[in-house]
């Protein structure tokens, strides 16, 4: 799925990183515990999290992660915003709840997890 | 002949907003040395669950990276309360951290676990009310 097709699902505002919404992702994941997004992600490129904080930015970094959405509109403030420029990722906000986000993100066609014809 | 790379860092213990600084940096440089992608991804993972831990339990401390020809070692020094119990410490889900911690998104017990698990080996020295050193290593062409 192109993250432009996860803008439009979820009637997302993009904070930065427009110029990569062409960008094919394979799956997502959604959590508001950093350590355990550190601890179970493996290949999910976009993040959906109520948390805002520096630590998420930076933890979507560590996980080669490609895109945040945050739910429930929450506002990242420009020094985050600044971070996810520098490591290159999308970051967007949406109206919508956590489950709810996911269920159309799912329903979307956008899996769990990478390649969904291999799972373990 | 050996051309190691040593990164040093001081980690601040005051400031949880800069928790993870110095891992960002070390996952650039490891990015501009050209080391495979799933290499990176470990180093930086342990380092910076290593990071956090630092400045949510022990105030901040010294963050070092050696490169060399067999191994990435990481060496995590801190002058903090030390680990009472280390076999209880590497429990998944078992965390002393703070609640004001866990509403940051951390201190769900995964730290240590985690680190073990990204990495070749891990040792970790502790004194009680002395500090913590961990030392961390991931052999490269394996």
């Amino acid at each position: 799925m192109k993250i432009c097709e996860i803008k439009d699902l979820l009637g997302a505002e993009v904070l930065c990183g427009e110029e990569l919404l062409e960008h094919d992702v394979a799956s997502a994941c959604c959590s508001d515990m950093m350590s355990d997004v550190l601890a179970y992600v493996k290949d999910q490129g976009v993040l959906v999290t109520g948390l805002v904080n520096p630590q998420v930015i930076r933890t979507a970094n560590m996980m080669d992660m490609v895109c945040i959405v945050f739910v429930r509109n929450k506002e990242p403030s420009e020094a985050m915003l600044d971070l996810a420029r520098d490591f290159g990722l999308v970051v967007m906000r949406s109206s919508l709840r956590a489950f709810e986000a996911c269920g159309r993100l799912y329903e979307g066609g956008l899996g769990g997890k990478a390649g969904d014809a291999h799972v373990e | 002949m050996s051309n190691n790379l040593n990164f040093h860092f001081n980690v601040d213990g005051e400031n949880f907003s800069s928790a993870g600084e110095a891992s960002v940096v070390v996952k650039k440089k490891l990015r501009q040395l050209g080391f495979p992608p799933d290499i990176i991804r470990r180093v930086s993972i342990a380092m910076y669950e290593g990071e956090i831990n630092m400045v949510i339990h022990a105030n901040g401390g010294d963050a070092d990276v050696t490169v060399d020809d067999d191994y990435i070692t990481i060496v995590l020094k801190d002058t903090g309360p030390g680990i009472p119990d280390v076999s209880l410490a590497m429990q998944e889900g078992y965390s002393t951290a703070r609640e004001s911690i866990r509403a940051l998104g951390f201190g769900a017990g995964m730290g240590l676990p985690n680190m073990k698990k990204y990495t070749d080996s891990m040792e970790i020295d502790t004194t009680v009310g002395v500090g913590t050193t961990i030392t961390m290593k991931i052999a490269l062409n394996k």
